[in-house]
Formats: structure tokens, C-alpha cells, sequence
């Protein structure tokens, strides 16, 4: 039995995550543009073309709702679905008796979570209007850094796991990797400074709606990833490990 | 417990990828994706290779949308 070839799963992987990012440009055009030009609108009546963004912009709003918008989701489909195929390579084998499509799902699960509920959780996305250009910098640098403590807790978490298993079984061990992964991210987020920038008077129902699309956006991009990864890897390694499943048609 | 949506049965374990096979793909395929991310969620926000703002305004929506903290 030969074993998969990291090109064949990355191919995949990043053909995935293009019809991902696809699927979450649809949701993030019909979901959340609205709510970014609500902000805008707001923005522009507060501070009376006092924004970088005001006079001559470079970019219309047409080509940023839609040009725009699809460049950056989907390039960034590509990219996650390249680094989940990555983690994929290595958890495949690895993680049990979990076939390609099974790993795909377990993987794509656990970078949702880690990658970006975790950092949303502290530092979730906000509208135009809502953040101070001066802090950006620094506002990126904590963003940045939640992500890849997430990251690291959570691969400290599955080492964890692994070394309980053959004391607790692999069910309580989990939990407890689990747990304390949990406690671990809950210590982060009590340390880690808050921001709030939010404008007096800005509406808080209007920035919950853009949370929630922004949200919408992220699990569409990784559920269909997931799921279309899954298929793809499974197809692609199928034949390798059990041929009479190979038999079966997949149209 | 005992069933669970995993057949554990009939399928033979996947021989796992040998780490020295995948480092090469890891390291190149893994930073060339984080520099694509960079340019999505970082170019002319935080800091900036290139002059200008037409990177920053051309991924504006999607930066915002996505939820990487923008101006």
C-alpha cells in the first residue's frame, strides 16, 4: 500500500478551498455588504469626509463590494485550504484509524475552532467606522498573536491527549486535553489586553449583524472546505487503500 | 460508544506521510501561503511593502468581512 503524496492532497486541498472561498464570497456579498455600507453611510455622516477614505478614492465602492471582495475571500480560501491540506498530510495516519475523509473533517474542525472562532471570540471582526487608524498596527500585532497562541495551545492540547491516552483511554483523555485547552485559551483571553473602539453612539445592533455575517462567512468557508476536501482526499486515496470501495460510482 | 460514525473495522490503517517527505512541501507550500494571507489581511494596513493605498482599498470589504482588524 503506497501512502499519499503530500502534492496530490495539497492540489486538493487548495482546489477546496477555492470553491470554499467561492461559497463564502457569495455568503459574505449577499450578508455582509449591506451592513458594511450601512456602516460607511454612518461613517461618512459623522465625521463629514474627515476619513482617510473620503475625496478621490482609489477603489470604487462597486469594485470593493464585488471585485474587491471576491479577490480577498477567495485568495484566502486558496491559502487556509493549502495550510489545512498541510496539517491534513501530517494528521493523516496519525490521529487513529480516521480515513481521508474522517481526518479531513477532524482537521478542518479543529482549525475552525483554533484559527478562527478562538481569535474571534477576543478580537471579533468590526465594521468601517469602528476602530481607531492609529492602533491598527498594534490591533493586527494582538490579532496575530491570539491566533497563533490558539494555535499552539491547541497542538500542546493534542500532544497532551496523546501522552494520557494509554492511562485514561482515549476518551478521558480527550476530555481532559479538552479542558484544559479550554482553561488555557480562558487564561489567554483574561491576559491578553481588550479592544474597544467602538464610536459612541455607533449602533450596537449594526455591529452585531456584522459580527454575525462575518461569522456566517467563516463557517461557510470551512464547512464547505471541509466537506469538499474530504470528498476529494477520499477520492484521491481511496484506490490506494480499499479497491472494492473504488468500485463504487461517485456521480 | 461502541458504534461509532468511523468504520474501524474493515479499513486498513493509511500509512502516515513520513515527516522528512513532507518538510520540503510543509516549509515552501506553508510560507508561501502565510505571504498570501499577509498580502489579504496586512498589506498598507499594518505595514506595507508596496506605496500607495490601492492594495488596502481593493481588499478593503473583504478584510473587514473576514475580520482582520482594518484602519
Amino acid at each position: 500500500m503506497n501512502s499519499a503524496s503530500p502534492r496530490t492532497l495539497l492540489v486538493r486541498g487548495m482546489l477546496a478551498g477555492l470553491l470554499a472561498g467561492v461559497a463564502a464570497f457569495l455568503v459574505a456579498y449577499l450578508l455582509g455588504e449591506s451592513k458594511v455600507d450601512a456602516a460607511i453611510a454612518i461613517e461618512e455622516a459623522a465625521a463629514g469626509a474627515g476619513h482617510d477614505h473620503g475625496g478621490e478614492a482609489p477603489v470604487s465602492r462597486a469594485l470593493q463590494a464585488t471585485a474587491g471582495l471576491g479577490t480577498g475571500v477567495v485568495l484566502y480560501g486558496v491559502a487556509l485550504g493549502g495550510i489545512a491540506a498541510l496539517v491534513h498530510c501530517f494528521a493523516l495516519g496519525r490521529i487513529g484509524r480516521f480515513g481521508p475523509r474522517a481526518t479531513a473533517v477532524v482537521v478542518t474542525a479543529g482549525l475552525w475552532v483554533t484559527v478562527t472562532l478562538v481569535p474571534y471570540f477576543k478580537y471579533p471582526a468590526n465594521p468601517p467606522a469602528v476602530g481607531d487608524p492609529d492602533t491598527a498596527a498594534r490591533r493586527t500585532a494582538l490579532y496575530l498573536l491570539m491566533i497563533v497562541l490558539s494555535a499552539l495551545l491547541a497542538a500542546g492540547a493534542v500532544i497532551l491527549g496523546r501522552r494520557l491516552a494509554p492511562g485514561l483511554g482515549n476518551w478521558n483523555a480527550s476530555l481532559a486535553a479538552g479542558g484544559g485547552f479550554v482553561v488555557a485559551i480562558g487564561i489567554s483571553y483574561a491576559v491578553l489586553p481588550g479592544v474597544n473602539e467602538v464610536p459612541a453612539g455607533f449602533p450596537a445592533a449594526l455591529i452585531w449583524d456584522f459580527r454575525l455575517a462575518s461569522l456566517a462567512i467563516q463557517t461557510t468557508l470551512w464547512t464547505t472546505f471541509g466537506l469538499a476536501f474530504g470528498f476529494l482526499a477520499d477520492r484521491a486515496l481511496v484506490p490506494t487503500r480499499a479497491p472494492k470501495e473504488a468500485v463504487q460510482p461517485t456521480s | 460508544m461502541a458504534n461509532s460514525a468511523v468504520p474501524t473495522t474493515n479499513a486498513p490503517a493509511i500509512a502516515p506521510i513520513s515527516l522528512s517527505a513532507l518538510a520540503p512541501w510543509a516549509v515552501f507550500v506553508g510560507i508561501l501561503m502565510l505571504v498570501l494571507l499577509y498580502f489579504v489581511g496586512a498589506e498598507q494596513g499594518a505595514t506595507a511593502v508596496f506605496e500607495g493605498e490601492t492594495v488596502h482599498e481593493w481588499l478593503h470589504d473583504g478584510r473587514h468581512l473576514l475580520g482582520f482588524p482594518c484602519h
